[in-house]
């Protein structure tokens, strides 16, 4: 295995709202090697974005706030980062690409400027040469006529040709690591599956890391070497995707595999969809032990005593329940 | 770009029609002969009396008296003052650039505080600095402006005489001299336009930035590494720009008033205190067009202001 | 996007269920924001204090408006006159309180005129789904584009005279300045009440009451009203504000009340010639004017926050 090249270690991010504080974020660990595809999935409102915003310190503060942990990049801690130090390492080593191409571009520049932007900024080119450096990467992410279209606001765009903008522009300054938060989300599914298309030919071209934030289990099945599964702001499992699909251990990991719909299954064995039944708890105050309780088929008493910490279970699965882990921790 | 152009001039028109059938409204409604008055007064010849009558044709249909009353306006004829005896349209004229000069230095110094202490405000929300900003907003606008103007004449020349509080057209001096009284007897009745503009301007300015610097892209900018200052500058201030450039020519009608105001207390000589004088001395010709000529210059500012938000936002000039 | 993540989290928040079933009353929620925005709540004194003396001081200080005294002329407050005493010798502060009573009705009357034509207009352009609407708030526009002053001007300057010959002079200038103040500030509510109609017409509610049948004047007294009152209530703050500073304007320029009739702004007209020897003449009329609209303004901030909930930051 090579070096980690980013290591989130018991990240804690916070926000304060007027009803107390979201623990958004409640001790997360993740570790992201070079080169590699790590997909974070959970539902909606698990931590996941602020997880990936707190990585670049993207979260508004206040009201959020990193409270704990350590973001190492290359072994160097961001958290007490100097903010022009911190934007050296933005776009030029870790990237990001947003979930909304519709809003993440600035409807008064054209998409030329605001791509040559970050080109001129970390690798000091001239004008011309951001310009020319600008062009080739459109045309990197396939949008025709390149030269003339560099030239263009982004309302002439569409959401699709927008997001191949988003991802031109992130790979610009040759990152190491790659932060996709939902990506494809707000995309139509024609324009999904080229998407994820264009960012794996990227990553065999750029070689980077990527991040790949999503609440899609099929999207990281395709795309990922490595899962990490997020609930209510902790890791609850962690295995390479093989592993992940063929033996999922933690109850949540296994009902969130059943709720990806086949449609090969669902022609033949008139099966029904499952969901998991309930909601994301709240994140204020949340009860003690495990955050999925609630939830569970197979809680019992013990769960609600601590917070299951996330243990090797071998062959790098990692798992974060007392079903697995046999018994409470200490 | 065009075409956009061509769009707000047409939408113009319909409303200075609109605003001219108000006027003309009004007008008609009005109890009464508006002429009445002045056979009593003294200064109306009984043929002027008369010429009037017939120019106006008191007794013709209300339609046709609009259309007349509309061709006049149009061809700049707005008749002849009683009180100065001069054509209505010279009075104006002679008026006007003095009134326009005030009302133009005063939005300029307004935008010069307002800009960058909204932006500053903005970018630290409910810091002490913001506080203080909002406070002095509000005690700005709530500050009303005749009554800021007595209290600058109290304090700069009755207390400690520091300037004039009387506004001088005839200065008796040449060069450099004649040019620091201007700006002497000027800067009073500008600050009192500006400390009003720029109270609301900055309150505005705020919200505006707030509603930008928590968008997508300003996200997107961060993410790229541009630092906060380019951050804020280039992909933040640029787009929240965009409402307060038509909140600045939207504030036009209401600063009329307050020049109407400040002219009156520091005694300008501009159309704000012509139109007092002139419904003091019930010289209706003078007062109708006064009311006019500034709603003219209000859809006119529109027009402006149109033009520049198309200037601004590419996605209205090439959408 | 940044933002979004505590709006999203405590979106959750709401949707899940409650562990205590809280009372939940919109108004007392209101009321909890209003109390937090500080300055609104001092604000809520100021203003009380300033009606409260205005209207019930009169009949401690008991001192005639127009009683005059050359003997006393133009001094500076003393225990015989606590406000001082103008060019006639005329008590300030019953001439103050006086004119509180003049000036804060006329505001309030304003207001009220403005919101009425205002909420009709603005519901009317919404309901109406022809070229009714798009031509009201043609209309809207218009008249909010027009130099308020001017026309305001304009106004008093043709009818004056021949209301208070209905109305007598005191009756006439009244019924003229509430008319004119009133009937030019009726936009910003018009365009508030049609956003809300806009807005709420498609909601659950009304497309049920919709479906039960009910008509549409009972849609719009029964359903949607209720709803738009929060930001109607928070444009009628603005403007009784707004409202006392055009009467004392007009007044200012000799163009509203008579000398008999001392609002505030008459008093302010009055003393700006002896602001050399007199400065109290025209300091009292002044801070009053000026605390009242500051007060009223913090008070509409606060009411902001409480009843507009989508614009609190």
């Amino acid at each position: 295995m090579s070096e980690p090249l980013l290591e989130i270690r018991d990240l804690k991010t916070h926000f304060a709202t007027d009803n107390g504080i979201v623990r958004a974020v409640d001790g997360v660990d993740i570790t992201i090697r070079r080169g590699e595809t790590v997909g974070v999935v959970g539902e909606s409102g698990c931590g996941k974005t602020v997880t990936a915003m707190s990585v670049l310190k993207l979260i508004a503060m206040p009201p959020g706030r990193i409270v704990d942990g350590q973001i190492l990049w290359q072994g160097r801690d961001l958290i007490p980062l100097e903010a022009d130090e911190l934007d050296d390492i933005r776009a030029k080593d870790i990237a990001m690409v947003f979930q909304e191409p519709m809003t993440s571009l600035n409807p008064v520049y054209t998409i030329g400027e605001q791509i040559a932007e970050g080109l001129r900024r970390h690798e000091k080119l001239s004008r011309r040469a951001a310009l020319e450096r600008t062009v080739e990467m459109l045309r990197l992410v396939q949008i025709a006529n390149a030269e003339k279209r560099v030239h263009d606001y982004p309302h002439q765009f569409s959401g699709g040709m927008r997001q191949r903008v988003m991802i031109a522009m992130a790979l610009s300054c040759s990152p190491k690591l790659l932060i996709a938060d939902e990506p494809t989300t707000a995309l139509d599914v024609t324009i999904q599956a080229q998407i994820l298309e264009l960012l794996a030919d990227m990553k065999a071209r750029f070689g980077m890391a990527v991040m790949l934030i999503t609440h899609a289990m099929g999207v990281v099945a395709e795309t990922a070497q490595r899962v990490v599964v997020m609930y209510a702001g902790r890791v609850i499992e962690e295995a390479p995707v093989d592993e992940l699909f063929a033996n999922p251990r933690h109850p949540y990991t296994q009902g969130l595999i059943r709720s990806i719909p086949h449609i090969d299954r669902a022609a033949t064995t008139k099966k029904r969809l499952e969901a998991i039944p309930g909601v994301v708890p709240r994140l204020i105050d949340p009860a003690p032990g495990c955050r999925f309780a609630p939830r569970c088929r197979f809680a019992m008493p013990a769960c609600r005593l601590a917070t299951p910490a996330l243990r090797d279970v071998g062959g790098g699965h990692k798992v974060a329940c007392i079903l697995e882990t046999g018994g409470l921790p200490q | 770009m065009g075409q956009y152009l061509l769009k707000r001039l047409l939408i113009a028109i319909p409303s200075i029609l609109g605003i001219s059938v108000i006027l003309f409204t009004v007008l008609a409604l009005a109890p009464g002969d508006p002429f009445e008055e002045l056979a009593t007064n003294p200064n109306v010849p009984a043929e002027v009396r008369e010429m009037l009558r017939q120019k106006f044709g008191l007794d013709d249909p209300v339609a046709i008296r609009y259309f007349r009353w509309l061709a006049a306006m149009a061809q700049g004829d707005f008749g002849f003052s009683f009180a100065s005896r001069i054509d209505v349209g010279d009075l104006i004229m002679q008026r006007l650039p003095t009134t326009l000069i005030i009302i133009g230095l005063a939005q300029l110094i307004a935008l010069a505080i307002a800009l960058p202490v909204g932006v500053y405000a903005a970018t630290r929300p409910y810091s002490i600095f913001d506080q203080i900003a909002s406070t002095f907003a509000f005690v700005g606008f709530s500050l009303p402006p005749f009554f800021t103007g007595l209290l600058l004449i109290l304090v700069f020349s009755i207390q400690f005489d520091w300037l004039p509080f009387v506004y001088r057209a005839d200065i008796e001096a040449t060069g450099w001299r004649w040019f620091w009284e201007h700006v002497r007897q000027a800067i009073m009745p500008v600050s009192v336009l500006a400390l009003f503009l720029a109270a609301s301007l900055t309150r505005y300015v705020r919200s505006s930035v707030l509603d930008v610097i928590r968008l997508d892209y300003v996200t997107t900018a961060r993410a790229k590494g541009l630092g906060e200052r380019v951050v804020i500058t280039k992909h933040v201030v640029r787009n929240a720009l965009i409402p307060v450039v038509t909140l600045v020519f939207l504030q036009l009608p209401a600063l009329f008033g307050g020049a109407i105001v400040t002219e009156q207390i520091f005694r300008i000589p501009g159309i704000g205190s012509l139109l007092i004088s002139s419904i003091l001395a019930n010289d209706t010709p003078v007062v109708m067009a006064v009311t006019f000529v500034s709603a003219i210059l209000v859809v006119l500012f529109n027009l402006i202001a149109d033009i520049l938000y198309g200037w601004l936002d590419p996605r209205i000039s090439y959408g | 996007m940044v933002g979004s993540i505590p709006a999203s989290a405590t979106a959750e928040l709401s949707a899940a269920p409650r562990s205590k079933a809280k009372q939940f009353s919109p108004w007392l929620d209101a009321w909890r924001r209003f109390r937090r925005h500080r300055l609104a709540l001092v604000s809520t004194v100021v203003l009380s204090a300033i009606v409260l003396s205005v209207l019930f001081m009169p009949f401690v200080w008991s001192v005639p408006i127009n009683e005059i005294d050359f003997t006393a002329r133009l001094k500076g407050p003393s225990p015989a006159h606590p406000f001082g005493t103008d060019d006639l010798g005329q008590d300030l502060l019953s001439r103050m309180l006086y004119g509180g009573r003049i000036s804060l009705a006329v505001a309030f009357a304003a207001m009220v005129v403005a919101i009425v034509v205002g909420t009709i207009i603005g519901a009317i352009a919404g309901m109406s789904r022809g070229w009714v609407g798009p031509a009201l708030m043609w209309l809207t526009d218009l008249f909010l584009s027009l130099p308020p002053l001017p026309l305001l001007l304009l106004v008093i300057y043709l009818f004056r005279d021949s209301l208070k010959s209905v109305f007598g002079p005191e009756g006439g200038v009244f019924i003229l300045i509430v008319l004119v103040v009133g009937g030019l500030r009726w936009m910003p509510a018009a365009r508030l009440v049609r956003a809300q109609f806009l807005s709420l017409r498609e909601k659950e509610f009304v497309e049920a009451a919709r479906a039960l049948g009910a008509s549409r004047l009972r849609q719009v007294i029964r359903h949607i009203l209720p709803n738009a009152l929060g930001p109607v209530i928070v444009a009628a703050t603005v403007d009784v504000a707004a409202a006392i500073i055009a009467e004392s304007t007009l007044s200012f320029l000799g163009l509203g009340f008579p000398p008999d009739i001392p609002s505030w702004g008459r008093i302010l007209f009055d003393a700006k010639d002896y602001l050399d020897i007199a400065p109290h003449w025209a300091m009292f009329p002044g801070v009053a004017i000026f605390l009242t609209v500051l007060s009223i303004s913090f008070i509409g901030d606060g009411l902001r926050d409480a009843l507009d909930p989508r614009k609190v930051m």
